[in-house]
Formats: C-alpha cells, structure tokens, sequence
C-alpha cells in the first residue's frame, strides 16, 4: 500500500483548491484550465478536488471525471517524490527505451503508473519529449537524461538513495541527541 | 473591413523598427566578444544550462569582458550543446562550436578569448566567408537545406522581441495592415501554400471560407499539438522562435476577420508554454497585439490553451472540444471548422508551420514562394531525422528533394557501417518506405503514393537491427491506446490488430495471420469516422507490403530476422573469444545471469536473462564475444 496523504495535508490541499477556484470562471470551458491548475499545484488531483471542481462549474462528478480520465496528463495518485518519465517515443523505442524502462521498473520494483511504497519514486511513460537526437531519454524531476543505458539508471537510482540518506543522517546530527 | 490608415500604422511601426534596430546595433557595435549558446529543450537536455554556468564562472573568474546571449535551437540536435563564439578582435570569424561540455566551455574562453586561438579541433566551421576556417556552408547538412520557416530559429533570442524585430520581423504585419484582407488571401491563395498539418490542404482557400462564412466572432486557432510521438519541429519553432507563428496568426486572424487566436500547446511542452505566453505579453505590451493593432482598427487577443496530452486532440474537431471543455472526440464534417467551430462560429485551424510560413510569402511574394518546391507542393518541408542517422536534427528542405538527398547527404546516412533498412515518415498514420524508394521525392502526393504520407513530419531511420513487425506493433500499440473510442472498428479493430501483432511477435503466429492483418486493416480504415482510424493501419499495411518476408519468418519460422523482438532471440558467449578472468559482462548485467564457467570463461543463464544487450556492449572490441541468436535455441547450452 501507498502511504496516504495525511488528514491535515489533505485539507490543506482542498484549501488551497478553494481559494484558487475562484479566479476561474464558471463556464464549462474553464474545466480543463481548473483540473491542470489543480495538478500543478498538487502534482495529482484527488477525488475531492473532482467533486469541488464540479461543483464550482455546477456540472455533475461524473463528468468532470470523464473528461479528467481522457486525457493522459491528469493523474489520480500522488506521484512519488523523484518522479521518472521514460520516453517511448518513437525514435526512443528503436533505440531501446523499452530496455529501460523495465530496468526502472525492476530495480524499483513497481510498474509504470505506479509509485513505491514509501513515495519516494514514481514511474510513468512518455511519448516523445522532444530530444529524440538523444535517444533513448528519460525526464528526471524535469531533468532531461539523454542516451540512458541500464547502468545509468541505476546510478540514477543510487545516487537519490545516498543523497537521501545523507539527508537523514544530517538530520539526526543536527537533532540534540537525547 | 477596408484597409486602415496606413499612415499611423508605418508610423507606430516605425518607431518599434527604431527602437530594435537601435537595440542591437548597440549591442553589436560594443567591442566585446560575444559567446551564443542554443537553448531550446534539446540544447537543455545535452547539458547547455551547465555550459553556460561553466562560462559565466569562467569569464568572472578571469576577468574577461564577453557577452552570453542565449538563443534557441538551430537544429543541429546532434552537435548539442551548440556555441557560437564571435571575438572580431582576434581576426577569426563567428565560430561555431558543437558538443561543448563545461570543460570545453572553460578551456575556449581562456584560450580563444584570452589567447586568440580558436582551439581548430573543436571547430565545426565558420559562420562567415573567410580564409582561415572552413565555412559550416560547405558541409551538405548546411548548404543544402532551405530555410523559410526555420530562418531565425537559433539566431534570434525567442524571449526578446526586439531581436525579431530588428532582424526584420513584424515588417510583414505592418504591411499587411495596410493592404485589403482579400488583397492578402489571394496572395497565400497564389503561392499554393499547403497545410503542414499532415492532410496538405491549401491554406489560401482555407481563409477564403472563412472570410466568407458568417459569424460575429471568427477564431484563429494555432495547432501545436504536436502528438505524433516522435516529432518535435513545432515545438521548436515555438521555443526559438515564436514571433513568427503570432505575425502569422495575426495576418491570418487580419485576412478572416477574425479578432481571437488561441495557441494551443501540449502542456508537456512547458518550455514551448512559457516561452509562447511571454512573447504574446511582449508583442501586446508594443501594440502589436491587443486593442488597435499598431494603432489601426484592427484588434486581437490571443490566447495559450494548454492540451492536456490526447493524440486525437490534433485532430481539428476533436481539438475544439477539447477547448470546449470536454472530451477530445472527432465529430462528422461536414460542417467544417472553417463553417462552424468553436462555440459554432467559423474558425480557422492551422498548424504551427503554416502559419510561420505566411509572413515569408506576404513579405516576398507567391512567385517567390513558387519557386521553391515543386508546382504541387510549393515551398519548404521540415522533417526531423532521428534514429540510426549520424547527423539528428530537424532539416528545412525544399519539397521535391529526394529521400536518398535527406538521408544520406545532408543526414550522413546510417552510423555504425549498419545497413539501411528503412524509412517511418508520418509518425502512426504513416508508412514505411524500404531501400527502393529512397529516390522518392519528398512532396504530399508523391510520398501518399508510396503509401507513406507526409504527416508530421517525424522521419525515423531504421537501420537492418530494425524489425519491422515490431515497429508496426509499437505504432499499433499507441494508436490502440489513444483511440477515442467513438468508433467500433477503431477502437475494437486496432485492438485486434495489436493482439494479432504481439502474438507474432512473440513466435506464436499463425498461418492465416497475415491475410487477416491486411482485410481488417482495410475494415478499420473504411469503417473509421476521423483520420486517427483511418490511417491508424497504414505502418501495418505498408509494413506488410515491402517487408512481407519479414512478418513469414516470424510466423513460420519462429525468427526474427533484426534479432530485435526480445522472446525471439537469445544471448550467448562465444567461449573460443571469451577472454579468461575478464569480468567486463559480469558487471554490466543488470540480472546477475552471467556466470563463470568451469574454465574461468563466462556463460549466460537463459533463465534468468532478459535480454537487454548491455554485456555485448560492455565487451571490448577485441574480443567480441557475446553473441545473439534467432531463434533462441542457436544458442549453445554451457555450464
Ligand atoms: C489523429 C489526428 C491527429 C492530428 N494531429 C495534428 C497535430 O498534431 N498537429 C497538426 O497541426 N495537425 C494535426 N492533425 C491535422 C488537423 O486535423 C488539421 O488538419 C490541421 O491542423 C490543419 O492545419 P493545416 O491546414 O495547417 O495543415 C491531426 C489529424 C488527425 C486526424
Ligand atoms: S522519441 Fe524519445 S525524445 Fe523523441
């Protein structure tokens, strides 16, 4: 199971959702405007955020779900805190990026769309973000990693996992030992 | 509307000109080097952002006096990150530099700028006629391309409009204000322009109806979809140059009467998004944009919309329910967009290179335009060449230039000493051409009778490691997956297709597959009510057509002859070149499946490897030992 947001992290998600709402019109068209404003903000729209949005526009949920679900971009799950898109496109594809993506996926144990357990990584499938003179590529964190090799992504891999323990153990020092 | 008052608008124009002009000639006319680095996407990605930090620290470290000036992509993808150093002092011309990693960066600032030398190995060429360095206009990937739309791309800063400006840009706009807007239509009617959106409908007569359609509140919509899946030339026109698409939206949104225009952008371009909004902000901050444009009657706003990722939404009706707020589905035409489009009022769409090629052709007329090109497909066509080609990039060609010319002399052909196999043009509605018709000329009807198509312009070089059923299941695949599913035949059809496609190429065809590939391919196409369904099974039926022996050898031998599909090939160690105690492949596998044999050479345990063929490139050459097979049982059993 995925660690789910807190109550308190939630409602301030809502909140923020509420004060934003209303610079938005209330015509149908502002739906689409309204959901990527949400996934901006939060990284993934949570299906309370669908109901205010409904709401707002005075639409029913379902069909402020319909159109979420059509389209790729929208996602309904936090995504983890290093969020890796691996590109498919086509130029990736012949060189391999389906290689690569499964190398992510085994060494992180999830599949593509999922996240793991403890949230720190996220694992989602790209058509073509445009470097295809790079091929095969893979977005990391809004970083662009061109000609991607399994050995690659496993220093990728390795080197969140020391930055983060790092991270921890600077914490422990800086907490007054007990 | 009459033409307005010319008078006022070359006025107001002029002081902008002014201003540009007197911009820059400031800026060049300061005697200090000047160093421009590309900074679109792909210039980002190979690393340019660290190569201009490597500069800045450098410049302020020794004190050298330079100018960093960013600019967007030039279109030499593969030579990223891309530097041009100009430093009239030390006699050289502009020169341009590729592949410039930090330390590189470092080392030319100090000794060209410093030392006046220009360090020859790192030379791609010069930008100017010199006798010193070597012109990059004497390399074919340079001297044979044609650049209309992609002219200023790479040379102009997209986030200034001034530099677009002073380089001649919004010149057309204010010309055209000052002629009648059917003065104009005739023009783009004359030049025989064509759609670029794929379909090459003419542009002119686009307008035409639209101007004569009724309605209050005409739109002109940019297409920048852009969802074939390996292409990338709109968004690089937005991101480097994107006052060229809005002078072309403003003449078009001018000639229909029309006083709103929407960009819409995939919102997984957010570089595209951020640079196309501050342009729109920058131009309507001048009067360019807005109420009374340059001080005529003319007004017009225009807008970003964000598509949220649907290839369908590329297709016109579908995009304008996406705009509508609902779901991306194609609907019957007609009525046509031109007819009846957002909110029921005529709309005008066009692609992103359609209309940056209107200010070129107002600016120098049809005849010019005509020239380029041939009669039917006049102009310039842009392509970008990715996969197994040397020279990757986006390519401006006039049309009617062969697809032997792209590939082989301004691409530089096939790496590696591979064999060509074949050529994918038109992204999932497209085709792939095999060697024989590499003398095609590249034009809308030329390459639709090759059973290919124009499309968006993705160009994927395939080189014999290629296989083709795997390609039109990879293509299949992402047609399946974005079918709106409005259609039965497209979204159940393409379905089938694929199952029939995986099976295959997983060496469990069977006899009869092939023919029922072919009849439901043609059912798909006539039963589907937008393009997506009825091209969706073009790669499979082209595929079928020039590679038939490809698809037999899967389904009656079990093999697949480019020992690409992963169920179908195997991985084995050549023991009488393995080279004892070396542990080269060891390391590199990601699954622990090679082993160490009795007399200390390695083996692979089949059961347990999946094939990724990282241990055949961490061999060293001068062994060359690991080796792949089809069908998987050539490979020898070792323990
Ligand atoms: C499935 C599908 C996807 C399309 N995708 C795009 C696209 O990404 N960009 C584009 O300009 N046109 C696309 N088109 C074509 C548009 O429907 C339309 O013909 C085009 O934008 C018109 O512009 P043009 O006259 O300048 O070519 C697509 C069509 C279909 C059927
Ligand atoms: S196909 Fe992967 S970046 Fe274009």
């Amino acid at each position: 199971m995925i660690q789910e947001n807190s109550l308190e992290e939630e409602k301030l998600i809502l909140d923020d959702i509420a004060s934003r709402l209303k610079a938005f019109g209330r015509e149908r068209e502002e739906l689409i405007p309204i959901l990527q404003m949400i996934q901006e903000r939060h990284a993934y729209i949570a299906e309370d955020a669908i109901k205010m949005a409904a709401e707002y526009l005075g639409i029913a949920i379902c069909e402020v779900y319909g159109v979420a679900t059509f389209y790729n971009q929208f996602r309904f799950h936090p995504p983890g805190k290093n969020h890796i898109k691996v590109c498919l496109g086509t130029a990736c594809h012949v060189r391999g990026g389906d290689i690569i993506l499964e190398n992510f996926e085994r060494k992180l144990e999830i599949r593509d769309g999922e996240t793991t357990p403890d949230r720190e990584f996220s694992i989602e499938r790209v058509a073509c973000v445009g470097c295809c003179a790079l091929a095969p590529v893979s977005v990391v964190n809004e970083t662009v990693q061109g000609h991607m090799a399994p050995s690659k992504v496993e220093g990728l891999i390795l080197g969140f996992k020391i930055e983060k323990e790092k991270a921890e153990r600077e914490k422990k020092k800086s907490e007054p030992a007990q | 509307m009459s033409p307005l008052n010319n008078e006022t608008v070359q006025k107001a124009f002029g002081v902008i000109r002014d201003e540009a002009k007197r911009r820059r000639d400031a800026f060049r006319e300061e005697p200090v080097p000047k160093i421009q680095i590309g900074m679109a996407t792909c210039g980002i990605a190979s690393g340019a952002l660290e190569t201009k930090n490597a500069f800045e620290e450098v410049l302020a470290e020794r004190k050298i006096k330079a100018h960093i000036r960013t600019v967007g992509c030039i279109g030499h993808c593969y030579a990223e990150p891309v530097v041009i150093m100009d430093h009239p002092e030390s006699g050289f011309p502009p020169i341009f530099y590729h592949n410039v990693t930090p330390g590189k960066a470092k080392m030319l600032a100090k000794s060209f700028l410093e030392d006046g030398d220009p360090l020859f190995e790192h030379v791609l060429g010069a930008m100017e006629e010199n006798d010193l360095v070597p012109q990059v206009l004497d390399f074919p990937r340079f001297n044979q391309e044609k650049r209309v739309v992609l002219e200023k791309c790479g040379c102009v800063d997209p986030e200034d409009i001034y530099e677009y400006i002073a380089d001649g840009g919004y010149e057309t706009l204010a010309k055209t204000l000052q002629l009648a807007p059917n003065e104009i239509i005739e023009e783009v009617q004359e030049s025989g322009l064509r759609g670029r959106g794929g379909a090459g409908f003419p542009t002119g007569r686009k307008w035409d109806l639209a101007r004569n359609a009724d309605g209050q509140h005409k739109t002109v919509i940019c297409n920048a979809d852009e969802g074939d899946p390996g292409a990338y030339m709109d968004r690089t026109l937005l991101e480097s140059n994107p006052h060229q698409v809005l002078e072309g939206m403003a003449i078009c949104a001018y000639a229909v009467g029309a006083q709103k225009a929407i960009v819409y952008v995939r919102a997984e371009y957010p570089l595209a998004v951020k640079i196309v909004t501050k342009a729109i902000g920058q131009a309507r901050e001048l009067g360019l944009l807005g109420e009374g444009v340059l001080g005529s009657s003319f007004d017009l706003e225009i807008d970003v919309f964000q598509g949220s990722g649907a290839f369908v939404c590329g297709e016109e009706t579908a995009l304008i329910q996406s705009i509508e707020g609902n779901r991306g589905m194609p609907r019957h035409r007609p009525p046509y967009p031109v007819q009846q489009g957002l909110g029921g009022q005529p709309t005008v769409i066009n692609n992103v290179k359609t209309l940056a090629s209107i200010p070129p052709i107002i600016e120098h007329g049809a005849t010019w335009f005509r020239a380029i090109g041939t009669e039917e497909s006049p102009g310039t066509a842009i392509f970008s060449v990715v996969g197994n080609v040397v020279h990757a990039g986006l390519v401006e060609i006039p049309m009617g230039v062969t697809l032997r010319t792209l590939i082989f002399d301004i691409c530089g052909g096939v790496p590696n000493k591979k064999k060509f196999k074949a050529v994918q043009i038109g992204g999932p509605s497209g085709g792939c051409l095999p060697e024989e018709f590499l003398d095609t000329p590249i034009d809308f009807d030329s390459l639709i009778q090759a059973g290919a198509m124009m499309g968006s312009g993705g160009m994927v070089v395939m080189d014999e490691d290629t296989c083709m059923v795997d390609v039109s299941r990879y293509f299949l695949d992402f047609t399946q997956k974005e079918s709106c599913g409005k259609c039965t035949f497209c979204r159940i059809g393409t379905h089938h297709l694929l199952n029939t496609l995986e099976r295959i190429t997983k060496g469990e065809g069977r006899d009869g597959d092939l023919d029922q590939l072919e009849t439901l391919s043609e059912d798909i196409k006539n039963g589907s009510l937008c393009g997506l369904g009825k091209t969706a099974p073009n790669p499979v039926l082209t595929s079928l057509r020039y590679f038939r022996d490809e698809y037999e050898a899967h389904v009656k031998e079990r093999r697949c002859p480019a020992r690409m599909c992963r169920t179908l090939t195997a991985f084995y160690i050549d023991l009488d070149k393995c080279a004892r105690g070396c542990d080269a492949c060891v390391g590199s596998c990601p699954v622990e499946a090679i082993f160490t044999t009795k007399n200390r050479k390695k083996g692979v345990d089949q059961s347990l490897c999946v094939k990724c063929g990282e241990c055949m490139v961490a061999c060293p050459a001068e062994y060359d030992a690991v080796m792949k097979v089809s069908p998987p049982d050539l490979a020898p059993v070792v323990d």
